[in-house]
């Protein structure tokens, strides 16, 4: 049960947060095959609907569930309104951030961020330089990893600024409940989430290009049914009402952009691409890319069609660039980041370096460049020999890595085979941009590492999920 | 809509249609073939099971001689042919994956359920000629049509996402009703000629039990099966559903009503209106004077074409 040295979300069983006082109750008296059968429920009803993902390199099972953990992680309102300040305010700066590299590049000449983890950076796209995106917003859609520490301190573990996944296990999460446990849910005044797809529209069509109808056509562009995420880019699609295309769909005349319809070519104004920019165009980027649309970024660069998110992004979410968010946000600002970073070492500077390696054991090293959980060492639970191999990867290509302690993670009760227990958690709220600026919808994927201990939350490495809960502050009796 | 889209649609409706009728054929097979050896036909019932599913010729080439386990794995379970049960299940539900925004919750809540369940029964079977198992997949291929067909019936909206789902139900129904005429045109003979007995007669149920027109026969003629009556009934009879009349009615009206909601008419509407009119202006009796065999070729060809057509139209951009 919650250790001593972790935050846990709930408190201690006897005397639990006030925000926890209702979950708390009803996980005490629920009884005990309770959990256990609506936990089964949850599972048939999600493989029934499909709600399935990918994972690369298993054959075995193409299509699995990401584990739903039904006791909800339950955030205060006034700890929301907090955290929302500081997700606005960072996104703000990432758009601004984005503006001025692929414009005229001040933060580089003022020697705040070194001009190399830009320009060498491989995320950083030439072919978006001197390129307006409409009202300068490069992320519509940003997802900010979030852990919490303590009571009080937020960190950001990430940015991410490309095509950030999770936002329909956000929805689909919150259906569960409402179905698997409408009594607890009826206890509570729980923020909605629904709201998601009608904001996100909004925000896709505040930024349609010139020329675009006053019925701007949006669709959401797939890599198709074998991507990892392809169950939710076709419930996003549904949810707001817009066709789903793979790059074959889509065809580049005149620089203009059409979808291929029963009814002859459609033009498109915006696309929600959930295809990575490698992928995007062959004419502009991978050759052998089958997925993409021949001529697509001509028609972007044109101003004849919107992309969300714009191109390029990645070069701000790269974790390199991270360990620069506390002055990125200070030099476009002025003001001081309101969500903490967590304390980073950069590997490319030769004293932190050294300090990496000496202190492996103790730190998580990932890579500038990696996602998903892969190809990082997590110091405290690996073995000897790992270490090592590690250290040479380190030592041999250096600027590729950031080393950061072991975040001493929140925990939250999930339910497992064993019975009620502490489990790690992150947050993952979607932060979306339109032209009239930023809003978050309150709420967010909790990630929740199943394995005892583990602090790896990524559901590629078989993490789960649980619904998140912004609750009114109880009134003080 | 998405030429995709639609497309997928499409062939979901006919994957979930030929799902259907392959069961049907193995069922009736089955029951034909345990006939006591004496009263039954020869031993060419499975042969005749497999030319009326379109997949002779694959099983000839993949296995050679007919045997009853190999005709019943082919059409049931083989992944090598493409109409075999499972192989229909698994690309019907792959197209409505493909397409899922465009189905109703309901829709996709009964293929994947019905695909999910395929999946466990086939995991479980042991032995491929274990007769229950077999039995149970039969009824769900079966059960899984009907139900895939009523959630779109009670749930989608009348747009042209419905109306491509339709078009392929019926294209898919107007050739498996006219198959399985032509592998039986040798026993369905015009009244003037007098033929059969008792074996005869176990055949000509057996189609009719085939499309699940045993009873409706009985309600439409009151008389004893008559092999020009069930020639008449599955290809002139409006009444019946599996009729080729039947089925090109309903093939006339979902394009017509592609045509209007998109303000434009083309070579499908014009020979699905050509066969239709064919069929209203025959009788069965001018059918089997122009011969049976050559009607049904015919027929399928221009079925054929029409749906290359459709495809041409709509589908393909």
């Amino acid at each position: 049960m919650p250790q001593a040295q972790y935050f846990d979300e709930m408190g201690a069983r006897d005397t639990p947060r006030a925000v926890y006082a209702q979950v708390a109750r009803w996980l005490a008296e629920a009884p005990a095959q309770l959990l256990e059968s609506r936990r089964l429920q949850a599972e048939l009803m999600f493989r029934r609907m499909g709600i399935t993902f990918a994972v690369y390199g298993d054959n075995e099972a193409t299509e699995r569930l990401i584990p739903f953990d039904i006791v909800p992680r339950v955030i205060g309102r006034s700890e929301w309104n907090a955290l929302e300040k500081g997700l606005v305010q960072r996104v703000k700066a990432l758009n601004m951030f984005l503006a001025d590299v692929y414009g005229k590049g001040d933060i580089l000449r003022a020697g705040v961020v070194p001009s190399e983890l830009v320009y060498r950076n491989a995320a950083f796209r030439p072919e978006m330089v001197g390129v307006p995106v409409p009202h300068g917003v490069y992320v519509q859609i940003a997802g900010i990893d979030i852990v919490r520490v303590d009571e009080r301190d937020f960190y950001v573990l990430e940015d991410n600024a490309r095509t950030p996944s999770g936002v329909s296990y956000m929805l689909e999460n919150r259906e569960a409940m409402m179905r698997l446990l409408p009594d607890l849910f009826a206890e509570h005044r729980v923020s909605p989430v629904e709201a998601y797809p009608n904001e996100l529209r909004a925000c896709l069509k505040s930024l349609a290009p010139r020329g675009a109808g006053a019925d701007s056509v949006i669709v959401v562009l797939t890599p198709g049914q074998f991507n990892s995420a392809y169950y939710e880019h076709s419930f996003l699609a549904d949810k707001l009402g817009v066709e789903l295309v793979e790059g074959r769909d889509l065809f580049v005349r005149d620089e203009e952009v059409y979808m291929r319809t029963t009814q002859g070519p459609k033009r498109v104004d915006v696309i929600y691409r959930r295809v990575d920019d490698d992928f995007l165009d062959p004419l502009a980027f991978r050759p052998d890319s089958e997925l993409g649309v021949p001529g697509l970024m001509a028609a972007y660069q044109a101003g004849n069609v919107t992309l969300a998110n714009a191109v390029g992004t990645g070069v701000a979410d790269d974790k390199a660039i991270y360990t620069y968010m506390p002055e990125i946000i200070r030099f476009y600002l002025g003001e001081d980041a309101l969500l903490k970073n967590v304390p980073t070492w950069r590997c490319r500077e030769p004293d932190s370096l050294k300090y990496v390696l000496e202190h492996l054991g103790e730190l998580v090293v990932k890579e500038v460049n990696g996602s998903g959980g892969y190809g990082m060492l997590v110091g405290p639970h690996a073995a000897k020999d790992e270490i090592a191999a590690f250290a040479r990867k380190l030592e041999h290509d250096p600027d590729n890595f950031i080393a950061q302690p072991t975040l001493a993670l929140s925990t939250c009760p999930t339910s497992t085979p064993e019975g009620l227990a502490s489990r790690h958690v992150d947050l993952r709220p979607f932060v979306l941009t339109g032209a009239d600026g930023s809003r978050v919808v309150p709420g967010g994927l909790t990630r929740v590492a199943l394995k005892e201990g583990s602090l790896v939350v990524n559901s590629s490495q078989g993490g789960g999920t649980k619904d998140t809960w912004v609750v009114d502050d109880p009134v003080a009796v | 809509m998405l030429a995709r889209t639609a497309d997928n649609l499409y062939w979901l409706a006919r994957y979930m249609e030929r799902a259907d009728y392959v069961a049907r054929i193995v069922n009736t097979t089955r029951r034909l073939a345990a006939l006591p050896a004496a009263r039954g036909p020869d031993r060419e019932e499975w042969r005749s099971a497999l030319s009326s599913t379109g997949a002779l010729e694959a099983y000839t080439e993949a296995r050679g001689a007919v045997t009853p386990a190999g005709a019943i794995d082919f059409l049931v379970f083989d992944p090598a042919n493409p109409s075999s049960i499972v192989n229909c299940v698994d690309a019907g539900r792959a197209n409505a994956r493909a397409v899922r925004t465009a189905l109703t919750a309901e829709t996709w809540d009964t293929i994947n359920s019905g695909w999910l369940e395929l999946n466990r029964l086939r995991g479980a079977r042991v032995d491929r000629t274990d007769s229950e198992a077999l039995g149970q997949i039969l009824d769900l291929a079966v059960k899984l049509s009907l139900d895939v067909d009523g959630c779109s019936y009670r749930t989608m909206l009348r747009n042209d996402a419905y109306w491509f789902g339709r078009l392929g139900l019926y294209i898919e129904r107007a050739d498996n009703t006219a198959r399985l005429l032509d592998v039986k045109y040798n026993i369905l003979l015009p009244e003037t000629e007098v033929v059969g007995g008792t074996l005869d007669y176990f055949q000509w149920t057996a189609i009719l039990r085939a499309v699940s027109a045993l009873t409706a026969y009985n309600w439409v003629y009151h008389d004893s099966v008559k092999p020009w009556l069930i020639a008449d009934l599955l290809v002139l009879r409006p009444e019946m559903p599996r009729s080729l009349i039947s089925c090109y009615d309903n093939i006339q009206r979902f394009l017509d009503a592609i045509a209007r909601a998109y303000g434009r008419r083309g070579a499908s509407q014009r020979i699905a209106r050509h066969v239709l009119t064919r069929l209203e202006n025959t009788s069965i009796n001018e059918v089997f004077s122009g011969g049976l065999h050559e009607f049904i070729t015919a027929f399928v060809e221009d079925n054929d074409r029409l749906g290359a057509e459709i495809a041409e139209q709509y589908l393909i951009h």
